[in-house]
């Protein structure tokens, strides 16, 4: 059994008009149908890019969003159908590190205060004495010294924000933490420190971690599964290195081919697939496929009218496209409609093979 | 002749109170037309800063600006405010990180890219509107002509930075100074713009001066870079020189740092330790010296001066990583 198990989540947000009498005229389909699970121990990654849902998903495991439909199993109790007050004494072994480190820390508590206040709500600790101790042993634990507890969130770096941040789910001994872009507002420098500690943290506490992220060189580092979203549903899904080898969805081909490498032999030689225009609206999904109107791969059939539900191509990769097999075996080729997008005045060609046979 | 040549520039800002702060410290480079120059460096380094004082856009109160900085043979530094004002724009442009608080949320973007051609190409009406949506096009925009009679708001974050991109090459500048384009950004979106300057550059023999953090996008872009650590150009070289032969001990932090999408997964990253808040000042010796791991007593010996090889690779180090054992001018100059 799985330490988490999420089965067809839907998180749809209502949208609503009206001053005096609101109705609810459509929704946002923020998370539409995933299913994952995360063993012991395992770190899984979820990346994608601004709007498609991965945030939302992180927050309704912890049920800090309402889950419309589908369930959340943690060891065996189904999550989503826990009152609020059985939720929240869960929620010592579910823990979330938060991206803005500042903005997740209260200004006017101390490091202590900050420490504390969890152990004191889930009961950990018999006395003050023995919190304090606590608080200084995690503190110790993710770098800092014992000398913090004194001081307030505005003395510290970011990196070290984070590290308070990492600190403040640690002392209530979770087993699983979802971290959500824990790493996006730092420097470099620092980022790398912070993966670093979060790696160290994982092999002596035996943590499970679900990291949700836009960077996927930062994803692939860290993670043994890798699930890519794409407007709301998981794309595709792979064991870490088998992503990056053989990625077989059209959008993380595109999007794999999208990020800088800090190589100039790379960096020269590589095929770019530049995608044409921007996410469409979640409110508004595209029908069947939803990456079809960007898609380079895109077939008459299929694509505009069916979802491709997740399909096991290869042990552990998943991937939800209708013509994954066919693309991988070259009897379909990329369509060169993004000639528009780049350079001024050129003419779109939409059905002209691509025999130089794009990665 | 180097189209944009910047010398020993240095921004000081004085504060109330408090010591006086530099931010940056005898910076020294050059941009020719067709090239793209990299600033490289992370929060507090002088890189905007840098950009900043080149567009005369710091302000008058608090801030000291020193050094030489020529634009085709116009003193930058110097100039009258209204002489910048018509250079600003037309034969210099600037794209900006944040393409939402760069543009007037209540202004429609049709107006916001005419006022341009209006106040430099002195084009007006119907001619200026067809010219804007021209503009558009050429960046890619879809469906131009509806577009400009749009707000800010209704764009995505890729449309916007594509409108500030349209508006910075309205009047065809030389000189395109982009401010980290692209990391409020997707990486698809990164792509697409980045594409789109690369092939400004190309056609039209733009000088593209690049300040970013991300090393991948230099690395795919840049023909030169230089380094920055605390306000001072730490290294700089071709940009193969610089990931093949990386020098300065924070350079190798850098590329240390950063978890790359083709290394396989566990490969440990090496991260600088500490963080900038632990830099002593270049006065009293290295200000990288304390988070460094080649530190020695000659660190703290005064600023190092830079070193330059043969092959144009210079560095400000006495402890180089890697040994440029090829005969070496040591001269603080050379980069100019």
């Amino acid at each position: 059994m799985s330490l988490l198990q999420i089965e067809d989540l839907r998180v749809h947000f209502p949208i609503r008009q009206g001053i005096v009498f609101e109705r609810t005229v459509g929704h946002v389909y923020a998370v539409d149908g995933v299913s994952l699970s995360i063993e012991k121990g395992q770190t899984y990654g979820l990346v994608g890019e601004s709007g498609c849902g991965k945030t939302t998903l992180g927050r309704a495991v912890l049920r800090l969003n309402d889950i419309t439909e589908g369930s959340v199993f943690y060891q065996d109790t189904d999550l989503s159908a826990l009152s609020d007050e059985e939720m929240r004494k869960r929620r010592s072994k579910l823990q979330m590190v938060f991206q803005d480190p500042l903005g997740s820390l209260n200004p006017r508590q101390n490091i202590e205060s900050i420490l504390v206040e969890g152990m004191e709500a889930h009961r950990i600790g018999a006395n003050r004495t023995e919190r304090r101790e606590r608080a200084v042993e995690t503190l110790k634990a993710v770098g800092l010294p014992a000398t913090a507890l004194s001081r307030y969130p505005h003395e510290f770096s970011g990196g070290q924000r984070q590290r308070i941040g990492i600190a403040r789910a640690l002392v209530l001994e979770p087993d699983l933490i979802i971290c959500d872009e824990p790493v996006s507002a730092l420097d470099v420098s620092i980022q790398a420190q912070v993966l670093n500690l979060l790696e160290k943290l994982q092999k002596d506490l035996e943590l499970t971690y679900l990291v949700i992220a836009h960077d996927l060189a930062v994803v692939r580092h860290i993670s043994d599964v890798i699930g890519v979203m794409y407007l709301g549903s998981i794309v595709e899904e792979a064991p870490s290195d088998a992503l990056y080898e053989t990625p077989r969805h059209p959008y993380t081909k595109a999007l794999m081919s999208a990020v800088p490498v800090p190589d100039p032999d790379v960096e020269d030689n590589r095929e770019r697939i530049l995608l044409t225009g921007d996410l469409p609206s979640p409110a508004n999904p595209p029908a069947g496929c939803r990456f079809h109107t960007r898609c380079p791969w895109r077939q008459e059939t299929l694509c505009d009218t069916e979802r491709p539900v997740l399909t096991e191509l290869a042990d552990g990769h998943r991937v939800a496209c209708h013509y994954a097999a066919d693309i991988e075996a070259g009897r379909i080729h990329p369509t060169r409609q993004l000639a528009s997008a780049i350079l001024p005045g050129a003419e779109v060609q939409t059905e002209v093979p691509d025999d130089a046979g794009h990665v | 002749m180097a189209l944009l040549a910047v010398d020993n520039l240095s921004v000081k800002f004085t504060r109330r109170g408090k010591p006086d702060f530099q931010a940056v410290d005898g910076v020294s480079f050059a941009v020719s037309e067709g090239e793209v120059v990299g600033l490289v460096g992370e929060s507090g380094c002088g890189k905007s800063v840098t950009s900043l004082a080149l567009m005369g856009l710091l302000g008058d109160h608090g801030v000291s600006v020193g050094g030489n900085a020529t634009f085709d043979g116009i003193e930058l530094l110097k100039l009258r405010k209204d002489a910048m004002r018509d250079l600003r724009g037309r034969d210099m442009a600037m794209i900006f990180q944040d393409p939402l608080s760069s543009l007037n949320p209540v202004v429609p973007i049709g107006i916001q890219v005419t006022e341009i051609l209006t106040r430099h190409r002195g084009m007006r009406g119907e001619a200026a509107r067809k010219e804007a949506a021209d503009l558009l096009d050429r960046v890619g925009i879809p469906d131009p002509t509806r577009r400009l009679r749009e707000y800010p708001h209704q764009m995505s974050g890729g449309m916007r930075q594509r409108a500030l991109i349209a508006m910075a090459v309205a009047c065809a500048p030389r000189l395109l100074i982009a401010d980290e384009p692209t990391t409020a950004l997707d990486v698809t979106i990164q792509a697409q713009i980045l594409e789109l300057l690369k092939e400004l550059v190309d056609s039209e023999g733009t000088a593209l001066l690049m300040i970013t953090h991300d090393l991948g996008v230099v690395a795919g872009l840049c023909d030169q870079i230089n380094v920055l650590y605390a306000g001072k150009v730490v290294e700089n070289a071709a940009r193969r020189n610089l990931f093949a032969a990386p020098t300065h001990p924070y350079s190798v932090g850098l590329l240390g740092s950063i978890p790359r999408l083709d290394a396989p997964r566990g490969e440990p990253l090496t991260p600088v330790r500490g963080s900038v808040n632990d830099n002593i000042d270049w006065a009293d010796g290295c200000a990288f010296a304390p988070r460094c791991d080649h530190y020695t007593i000659e660190c703290l010996q005064g600023p190092p001066a830079l070193t330059e090889t043969y092959t144009g690779h210079g560095y400000r180090c006495v402890n180089p990583v890697i040994d440029h054992t090829a005969p070496a001018v040591s001269d603080t100059e050379a980069n100019s």
